[in-house]
């Protein structure tokens, strides 16, 4: 199978890393980052790629742009892991939107073009006879997306609930351990790498109210944006809370809700039984699906990482291989 | 509740059908039959949950309507419990209001509250326990809350358990 991946920072170095040190039978036709990109119908070598990232310099050449990847390179499937933009969901939505008119297979693990436009996209997909998966949007590693859609195929969805965004529950549960400050938590995160100098979208509970939005207009039937969803952050969590939480065994813990029949979608601090399985440690996932059929399952796992998140990404992949690409 | 009524086939089942009608549920039935023969009354203890306030004079009214006296109204029991926590400035916003306003309701009362004050300005948390008498009369309670932690400025956490 050959693919063109958008993107060669964490996640799509993380894809590279696994093609190369696993037999997937997976090759890279097209390649860019912000700065340039390469085309190679044979073939682009992917470790020398690396290494030219490794120490500082672009992908490819600055005379192939992203777009020229999309547009003319020779590939079964376009990876698409440039950078979220809530917004407007660009330019990674131009690209998708590219790569489907081309009839070529969409993998994305970019939050703003699904969240913002999916049934626009699988539309396009649809008329243009391509899978658009996007398995990595929502939790890292836990295959959700998979498992609702095939593995509960036939279940009615009444509630999922859980923790989305590992910065928020590492930060809450360093808070509980140690008696930390929320200063002092976030400072921590900051310094393991699992926030960002700007935490604005991961503290205030946005990152995890998009991805209840995509699970909600992908999966559960609803048609919601990112304001329909309500939502609360942790910014304003003191130790003391977590301390009155814990002397009845119990902790903080930021959880995204859906409830499609009630129409509840929100995202805010709740008080958790320390006993319940969504209390997880440090920077996990944890989501639990509340069917009719099936019961209520929890799903446990990384939610972010290069490795984890490019697990994601080619369980995709070779899940279109797999019923659809041939000739390669 | 005590309720009395002849002791007859069928009374029984006259005296529990309004109770399901006006959407109450029984949670324990009571029989005693070792009242004197002669007067052929029966005495019967029924502990049972309403869904609201308003359904105690429907169901006594239905009650009457099929001949069975209420003896006694028992206790209204507190059978509900939500803990929640707030943080903000609560002292400044006059946290005893804001139980007040709760402990008015007369079918909610906050019966536990643990503060936590960590330095005068920053501010402090507290943990509620709201007690009620019926499901419906909690959500009316919390929604108090949630809106007077509007007015206040003030953050609810609330338990992941539906209340
Ligand atoms: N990291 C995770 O654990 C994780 C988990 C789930 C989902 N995601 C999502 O996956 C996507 C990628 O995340 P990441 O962590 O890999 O981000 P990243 O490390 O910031 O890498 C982004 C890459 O995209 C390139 N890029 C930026 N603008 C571009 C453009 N206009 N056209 C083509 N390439 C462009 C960047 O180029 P330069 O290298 O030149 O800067 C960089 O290589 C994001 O949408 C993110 O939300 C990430």
């Amino acid at each position: 199978m050959r693919i063109a991946i958008l993107g060669f920072g964490s996640v799509g170095r993380g894809i590279a890393r696994a093609i190369l040190a696993k037999n997937l039978d997976i090759t890279v036709t097209g390649l860019a980052d912000s700065k340039g990109g390469v085309i190679d119908p044979a073939g682009i070598d992917l470790a020398a790629a690396l290494d030219r990232k490794g120490n500082g310099g672009p992908c490819g050449s600055p005379d192939v742009t992203p777009s020229d990847v999309v547009a003319k390179a020779e590939y079964d499937v376009l990876v698409e892991v440039t950078p979220t933009d809530v917004d407007d969901g660009e330019p990674a939505l131009g690209y998708i939107r590219a790569a489907l008119g081309r009839s070529k297979h969409v993998v994305t693990s970019n939050k703003g073009p699904i969240a913002l436009a999916y049934p626009e996209l699988r539309d396009l997909a649809v008329a243009n006879g391509v899978f658009l998966r996007y398995e990595a949007t929502v939790c890292g590693a836990i295959p959700l997306i998979h498992a609702m859609q095939e593995g509960l195929a036939g279940n009615t969805i009444s509630r999922l609930y859980g923790v989305f965004n590992g910065t928020c529950n590492y930060i809450l549960t360093r808070m509980a351990e140690d008696s930390l400050t929320y200063e002092q938590a976030l400072a921590e995160a900051r310094e393991l790498g699992y926030a960002e100098a700007d935490p604005t979208y991961d503290v205030e509970g946005i990152d995890a109210a998009i991805k209840l939005v995509i699970l909600a207009n992908t999966i559960l039937d609803m048609r919601t944006t990112l304001d329909d969803v309500e939502r609360t952050g942790i910014t304003l969590l003191t130790p003391e809370a977590l301390r009155l939480a814990e002397d009845q065994d119990c902790t903080i813990r930021l959880i995204g809700e859906v409830v499609p029949e009630a129409g509840v979608l929100r995202v805010s601090p709740r008080i958790v039984s320390k006993a319940h399985p969504l209390v997880v440690e440090g920077t996990l996932n944890a989501v639990t699906v509340g069917t009719d059929l099936a019961g209520d399952l929890t799903f446990i796992g990384k939610g972010a990482g290069s490795t984890e998140t490019a697990s994601a990404v080619i369980g995709d992949l070779l899940y279109i291989r797999d019923r659809h690409v041939q000739g390669s | 509740m005590k309720l009395e009524m002849k002791d007859q086939p069928g009374q029984l089942v006259a005296a529990l059908q309004p109770i399901s009608a006006v959407g109450g549920n029984i949670i324990a039935v009571i029989h005693q039959r070792e009242t004197l023969a002669a007067t052929e009354v029966l005495d019967v203890q029924i502990v049972l949950e309403l869904p609201e306030e308003g359904s105690l004079p429907k169901l006594l009214e239905l009650l009457r309507e099929q001949g069975v006296s209420v003896v006694r109204i028992g206790e209204q029991r507190l059978l509900y419990e939500c803990t929640l926590i707030t943080i903000g400035h609560l002292m400044h916003t006059d946290l005893s209001d804001t139980v007040d306003r709760i402990d008015t309701t007369g079918s909610a009362e906050v019966t536990d509250l643990s503060l936590a004050m960590p330095a005068i300005n920053s501010p402090s948390s507290a943990r509620i326990t709201i007690r009620s008498t019926t499901r419906a009369e909690m959500k009316k309670a919390v929604q108090i809350l949630r809106n007077v932690a509007e007015q206040k400025d003030l953050l609810i956490i609330e338990p992941l358990e539906g209340i």
